[in-house]
């Protein structure tokens, strides 16, 4: 009777600690963005060399950011018009280049504090968090809100920055559709802007 | 006739765009307004660009650098006299919007610093509780009552703008920027139109030296310069003319419906 209790006390242990670690995989957007960015921004407040700097910025977007995801929203309605083929020759260059502009605009700061404040969630898809870059001396308080992807709950991926209103995935969008407007509907010329500005 | 002249204006500008009276400000058509703003006259517009990135470097990014370097005192004291000048325009918008509330507030603003705060050199306001300003102007109103943007134009030596925006800053000329009415419109013993000048020049050179870093950065990686700059151009002023600080009302959320990720 002794056995029995204990292992049915065993077995409640076992059940409360599995429902536990279960839970605590599936991660809350808000958290994932301050866990994010204080990790960026420990590493810009370091005393590492730029180059150091950009390379484990590049780590962290490919563990955080849906490069894919931002590439395809950033092709438009162009993303509906192109081959298979194309559409991997555009993501392969479209990382590359992500990834270079990601990490320079970030590396020219030394240490940002940021805050997040609150989410809200749009759909099953994606959740919004608030925060803001905090003043200094002589820089005034920032907005950003970020779009998380949570279409995987236990991996949420940015998405889209979005500084006091003005959302960063729309301007590169923007930018991507003059270029291909510009050059008469042709993708190539995107890419080879791309391939371009990607050259080490 | 410069009430003819912006007779005509207000009419060519509305032949652009669909309006809708009685809004509060944040009106529908603005939020679910997602259609691209033509360019109309992009060509012209890229050289006008080109025109205005030279002149920029040539003058105002040299002389930005300089200011920079100035004291600090010297520049938060330039910084403020531009700011609390531009509650003469503010005020009147924030009436225009029925935002009346915020018209009082800004007006005991621009008191508080014209006199206590020294011609505007200090902030005091802020010190004292009234610190959430934000700058109103006639194209912003003219969105706000459900004006459309009309074509993007770039404006040369001003820089991007829109009908609706360019038709704004000409109401600012034709009497409704008091300040221009008593320094160039009208001069009287104490203010002429070198004041004016200096003033715009100098709000230009303190937006310019603030925003350095961030339009070198812009510039360095951008892939289409031009682009990039119309397109924040354009968010912006949806968003001041939203007046809002809810995170949702920046974009339209199909864009990103159909996007296949992970």
């Amino acid at each position: 009777m002794v056995y029995r209790i204990k292992f049915f006390k065993l077995l409640l242990v076992l059940f409360v600690f599995l429902s536990f670690t279960k839970s605590s995989f599936a991660v809350n957007p808000s958290e994932f963005v301050q866990i994010t960015v204080n990790e960026a921004s420990s590493i810009l407040g370091n005393n590492y060399s730029k180059e150091e700097k950009i390379n484990k910025l590049k780590e962290i977007a490919r563990r955080t950011v849906d490069i894919k995801g931002i590439g395809y929203y950033s092709l438009g309605a162009y993303r509906k018009n192109i081959s298979e083929d194309k559409k991997k020759e555009y993501l392969n260059i479209f990382e590359k280049y992500f990834l270079k502009s990601f990490s320079s605009r970030l590396a020219e700061y030394t240490d940002p504090k940021i805050k997040v404040n609150s989410e809200k969630k749009l759909n099953q898809k994606y959740t919004m968090v608030s925060s803001v870059l905090v003043a200094t001396d002589d820089k005034p308080e920032i907005k950003i809100d970020w779009r998380v992807n949570t279409k995987n709950p236990d991996n949420p991926l940015i998405i889209d920055v979005v500084i006091e209103g003005v959302s960063l995935a729309k301007v590169q969008k923007e930018e991507f559709n003059s270029i291909i407007q510009n050059n008469d509907n042709n993708i190539d010329a995107l890419l080879l802007s791309l391939k371009e500005f990607s050259k080490e | 006739m410069k009430k003819i002249l912006l007779f005509i204006l207000v009419s060519i500008l509305f032949s652009f765009s669909n309006v809708s009276a009685g809004t509060d400000g944040e009106n529908s058509l603005s939020k679910n307004d997602t259609k691209q703003v033509k360019d109309c006259f992009e060509g012209l517009n890229r050289g006008i660009f080109a025109f205005n990135q030279g002149l920029d470097k040539v003058i105002f990014k040299p002389v930005s650098k300089v200011y920079r370097s100035l004291p600090s005192p010297i520049k938060t004291g330039t910084s403020n006299v531009v700011n609390n000048l531009s509650n003469l325009v503010t005020v009147p918008n924030n009436i225009l919007q029925g935002d009346y509330r915020t018209a009082g507030k800004n007006t005991v603003r621009l008191l508080i610093n014209s006199t206590v705060g020294v011609l505007g050199l200090f902030d005091v306001a802020s010190a004292a509780g009234f610190s959430d300003y934000q700058k109103e102007d006639y194209g912003q109103t003219l969105g706000a009552w459900g004006v459309g943007e009309g074509c993007y134009v770039v404006l040369p030596i001003l820089g991007p703008s829109t009908v609706r925006d360019a038709t704004g800053s000409l109401i600012s000329m034709l009497g409704g920027d008091p300040w221009y009415n008593i320094t160039v419109a009208n001069d009287t013993q104490y203010v002429n139109e070198a004041d004016y000048y200096v003033s715009r020049v100098s709000s230009a050179v303190d937006f310019r030296a603030k925003n350095i870093d961030s339009f070198n950065n812009l510039e360095k990686n951008s892939i289409d310069f031009y682009a990039s700059v119309k397109s924040l151009y354009l968010q912006d002023r949806k968003q001041r003319i939203l007046n809002s600080n809810k995170i949702i009302d920046t974009q339209d959320d199909s864009d990103w419906e159909e996007i296949k990720t992970n």
